[in-house]
């Protein structure tokens, strides 16, 4: 690892000045942070570590009023929060399904959304790819059995890798997003940005900006959701397909579904057409089998990972079953 | 005013390593007011340690030990390299395997993926303080009877996430055990050895 030095901010309000000066980053969790240095794709000068600040890690309120989270928070503390544990559950779900329990114990939900791409051709330093200010993205003719199935056709063809950001698409979560001299709210769908619109970055945060807060809104009624994540070892692994799913459930009929899937392009993405399929119908294994072949209708996968499309269609089915209760299996 | 601006550097100096002083007490503790080496930011509120590090106390299965670390350091390479406490190991040095766990205030971490600096005045437990001595901690014993390992190399982090559990959770059932270690690979495929003498500890029989 290259030398840094370390800001210690105690007060989210240190940290706006901490950030001014040039080659500093934002520190949480580090997991994501020390691995691009060790891997030298990042070198900062200067860490700015807010993993002590107390006021960014919380979470409060309930189903009636909306949720909100502290940054800080760690994906442990998410996956045994007894607040996610109903309509929301979606969220602990995903952050107890992401990385190990040692990783869960260190990494926090403001580092999860924005950690970097994982794709293998960027996390290399020998790959000059375009994400990295380069002129080819080696996975459209390399390896890409894990890259995206949509949105593959401008120049990086990477898969997201927050598996949180997938359960707060769909529960409709915002951000607030503050510098030192503003803030502003954003849907957690609208943070991302494909490579359509930059190449050179993942999300919307400007040098200076930082996470502050994360928003559940309050649940609808007769709210449930689910998250699911289909990978290649039983015991932890990044998603092949992972897919989270909210709805207003009176009897088996649902309304407002949202379905978000992650791992299925460079942004985590809400599918339009997953959700006109659930609205409105009666639930049944049946009808969640088409929500899955409607999803991946306009999938244009890469020569290696069609497999994937099989793949999303399974999952969702599986996760629109289990979110309604009803066995996929029987 | 060139003197005027000499003058409030001076005074800023003093004052950020005053205020350094007051971080060690939460956290970091200095063990010699020479080796401090905290840079004066003049922009800045928040102190900020210097890419040489500062001298710092750690807390060492209830051993005290003064080191100076620079911020790039790791919790294993702390351990490792400047306390000689080897029984960690580093395989990936990624945050993928879990050799290196540790338990840091009650939690299991990889001490690869964590900085040596933000561990400072917290307890840290490494495979060296379950021994009394000769006496094997009851689950080292486990681990031995069951021949929970083969080459070994994961088996130091895989004793330190069944501790953790155990710690938390003194009666777990098989599949609370199998989370617990699915973040340590092992190659040699030890892990329904290791299942049973977790159980075996926890006065459970297993399967
Ligand atoms: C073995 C392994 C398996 C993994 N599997 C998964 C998986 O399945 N799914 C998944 O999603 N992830 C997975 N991960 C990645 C891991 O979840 C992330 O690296 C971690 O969540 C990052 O959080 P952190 O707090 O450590 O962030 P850091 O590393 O501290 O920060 C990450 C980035 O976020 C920025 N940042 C942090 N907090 C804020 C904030 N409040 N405001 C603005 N910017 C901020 C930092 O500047 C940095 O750029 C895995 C990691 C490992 C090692
Ligand atoms: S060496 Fe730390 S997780 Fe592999
Ligand atoms: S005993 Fe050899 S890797 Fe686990």
């Amino acid at each position: 690892m290259n030398s840094f030095e370390y800001a210690m901010p105690k007060r989210t309000a240190d940290v706006f000045r901490a950030l001014e000066s040039s080659d500093s980053i934002i520190k949480a969790g580090g997991i994501d942070v020390l691995d691009l240095i060790k891997e030298g794709i990042a070198h900062p000068q200067r860490l700015v570590n807010i993993n002590s600040i107390d006021e960014l890690k919380y979470i409060e309120g309930n189903q009636t009023t909306g949720v909100k989270i502290g940054p800080g928070t760690t994906l442990a503390e998410l996956a045994s929060s007894e607040v996610l544990s109903g309509s929301y559950r979606a969220l602990a779900q995903a952050a107890g399904s992401t990385a190990t329990p040692q990783i869960r114990n260190s990494a926090t939900l403001g580092g999860s959304l924005c950690q970097r791409p994982r794709c293998w051709y960027f996390r290399n330093k020998d790959y000059h790819c375009t994400r990295k200010g380069g002129f080819t993205c080696f996975a459209v003719n390399g390896e890409n059995e894990n890259h995206a199935i949509f949105e593959n056709d401008f120049g990086c063809v990477m898969v997201h890798p927050s598996t949180t950001a997938v359960a707060l698409i769909a529960l409709g979560a915002k951000l607030t997003i503050a510098s030192a001299k503003s803030s502003r709210e954003i849907l957690v769908e609208d943070f991302f940005v494909t490579p359509r619109e930059n190449m050179h970055r993942e999300n919307i945060l400007e040098q200076g900006e930082i996470i502050t807060a994360i928003h559940l809104p309050p649940a609808a009624k007769n709210m449930v959701s689910y998250y699911y994540k289909q990978k290649a070892k039983q015991s932890f692994d990044w998603p092949i397909a992972e897919v989270a799913v909210s709805m207003q459930l009176d009897g088996k009929k649902c309304q407002n579904p949202r379905v978000a899937l992650g791992a299925a392009a460079p942004v985590p993405m809400r599918s339009k057409e997953a959700e006109s399929a659930l609205n409105n119908q009666e639930v049944t294994i049946d009808i969640a089998a088409s929500v899955g072949k409607e999803a991946m209708k306009k999938a244009t996968p890469l020569s290696q990972n069609k497999y994937k499309v099989h793949i999303f269609q399974a999952v969702i089915k599986r996760t629109v079953c289990w979110a309604s209760d009803i066995d996929p299996f029987a | 005013m060139e003197e005027k601006k000499n003058l409030s550097q001076k005074e800023i100096s003093r004052r950020s390593f005053l205020k350094g002083a007051g971080i060690a007490s939460v956290g970091a503790v200095i063990a010699t007011t020479a080796s401090v080496d905290i840079k004066a930011d003049t922009k800045n509120d928040s102190d900020v340690i210097g890419k040489n590090g500062i001298s710092c106390e750690f807390d060492v299965n209830g051993k005290k030990y003064a080191q100076k670390v620079p911020p790039r350091t790791t919790l294993a390479e702390l351990l490792r390299e400047d306390l000689n406490l080897t029984g960690t190991k580093v395989v990936c040095d990624r945050g993928a395997c879990g050799a290196c766990t540790v338990i840091v205030d009650g939690k299991s971490v990889c001490s690869c993926m964590t900085l040596a600096i933000d561990s400072a005045g917290k307890k840290i437990e490494t495979i060296e303080g379950l021994a009394n001595g000769d006496e094997l901690h009851p689950l080292q014993e486990a681990f031995v009877n069951h021949d929970a390992l083969q080459c070994g190399f994961c088996t130091p982090g895989m004793v330190m996430s069944c501790k953790n559990l155990l710690d938390h959770n003194a009666q777990p059932t098989l599949p609370e055990v199998r989370k617990a270690v699915s973040g340590n690979l092992c190659r040699c495929g030890t892990y329904p050895h290791v299942f049973k003498a977790v159980m075996d500890v926890s006065g459970k029989k297993g399967e």
